[in-house]
């Protein structure tokens, strides 16, 4: 029953510079703030990370790693210079959205320059934020209704909740009802797989929050009601 | 006492990098004086007869020297906000975490500024993109650390590209590598009070009854 938030609990955020600076930074900003981080200095080595490659816009973000292991592949955001040599951040959100798999990425755009045309571009690909550089930790809260929301829409879906450990036993009541829910974060690994396997994405990210209002101005998100 | 761990009057001026030869006193009451441009104004010693170091106050006034430094930087519009989010960056799961970052932003620029100096020296130099793009760079991280100055005078050299403005590049040129050695000098500074404080807070003073 590890409650201890666990690396595989958070947020994993794949951050794109060609900036090694910049790198170091927005990996410093978001790790302080709980992420969990991997940074790459292309939009190509980003595509590879997220398995999407020339030949097919294959189904790479299936884990097939249980809860408890380190879910290397599974990226739940991603945040992007704008400006980089060969791919631009534009281009990466474009193919990212673009693709069946990966299209419900969030997509964070940063850049150095304050272009009006080129933030609502950005947007209207689909961006969630724009980001003027250099980014500041205030900044990162401003990730936060995104990610609330995402876990909310998630929850209708699929009627996904997170709950604490106190109220286990009740959710085992629960679970008997309505088996097809997944999201009773049970102590049961195979359960915990089955919830792996189908919804993917958001998992992680489910699993580290908690609906509860007083939660959601917390920055960090590890530690709050880890799913067992 | 005399256990490990106590600085005498040689050792601490080893530690300040023997910069003036002087006893351990006089070495940090001249702490962070400015060679450069001697703008900054060293504080008078505490005058009670004993090195600082025995009296304890070293670490305090080597706080207090950094403190004053990053106030002037500020003040001068050498360093903005951005470097004291660098700094509230680093902790203990990071600790060398602005040095580090400030250590790769010299080694980077440097080759940048090296590389700009090259283009503009080509007798046939034509290729202000090719220095647009480099400036972009540096403008870029020294905004990043927080360079204000620096990143200031970015602008106006890529202005000056953009006009195709060859005696303006050069001339913002000049005034770049002047800024960047002013900020790597007190950078530097900053930096060795903070070992200095570092190592003068971990010594045991010895307690003396005078």
């Amino acid at each position: 029953m590890g409650m201890a938030a666990t690396e595989s609990q958070q947020f994993h955020v794949l951050a794109v510079d060609d900036s090694l600076i910049d790198r170091k930074l927005i990996e410093r900003l978001l790790r302080t703030s709980s992420y969990q981080v991997t940074t790459v200095d292309s939009g190509t080595k980003a595509l590879e990370f997220l398995g999407l490659r020339e030949n097919h816009d294959g189904t790479p973000n299936t884990p097939s790693v249980s809860p408890n292991n380190h879910q290397e592949v599974e990226v739940n955001m991603v945040i992007t210079d704008y400006c980089m040599p060969g791919m631009t951040g534009y281009d990466l959100l474009k193919k990212i959205k673009e693709s069946s798999s990966l299209r419900n990425i969030p997509v964070v755009i940063m850049s150095s320059e304050n272009v009006p045309s080129r933030i609502s571009r950005c947007l209207e690909e689909g961006a969630e934020e724009f980001f003027l550089k250099p980014v500041r930790l205030s900044d990162l809260n401003r990730l936060k209704p995104h990610i609330m929301k995402r876990s909310k829409l998630k929850d209708e879906d699929q009627k996904q909740q997170v709950i604490p450990e106190k109220i286990e036993n009740l959710l085992e009541v629960q679970k008997q009802h309505q088996p097809q829910e997944e999201a009773q974060p049970q102590p049961p690994l195979e359960q915990q797989q089955q919830n792996n396997n189908n919804s993917n994405k958001r998992k992680s990210m489910e699993q580290s929050l908690s609906p509860e209002p007083t939660d959601r101005t917390r920055p960090r998100y590890s530690g709050i009601a880890t799913v067992v | 006492m005399g256990s490990g761990g106590r600085l005498t009057g040689n050792r601490l001026q080893g530690v300040v990098g023997g910069r003036r030869g002087c006893n351990g006193a006089e070495e940090l009451a001249r702490a962070g004086a400015c060679e450069v441009t001697g703008e900054w104004k060293s504080r008078s010693p505490v005058k009670t007869g004993l090195p600082l170091w025995m009296l304890g106050l070293g670490a305090d006034l080597l706080w207090a020297d950094m403190n004053r430094l990053l106030a002037f930087l500020f003040h001068q519009g050498v360093l903005d906000e951005q470097f004291l989010q660098l700094q509230q960056l680093q902790d203990e799961t990071s600790p060398n975490f602005v040095s580090e970052v400030v250590n790769i932003y010299f080694h980077e620029s440097e080759k940048l500024l090296r590389n700009l100096r090259g283009l503009l020296m080509e007798r046939e130099f034509s290729d202000y993109k090719k220095m647009g793009i480099h400036l972009n760079q540096l403008m870029g991280s020294s905004s990043s650390i927080g360079a204000k100055r620096v990143t200031n005078v970015c602008l106006a050299f890529r202005a000056a590209t953009e006009h195709n403005n060859r005696p303006g590049c050069l001339r913002a040129l000049e005034m770049l590598e002047h800024e960047y050695c002013y900020l790597k000098n007190k950078l530097h500074e900053l930096f060795q009070i903070e070992q200095q404080r570092a190592l003068a807070a971990g010594v045991r003073y010895p307690v003396q009854n005078n």
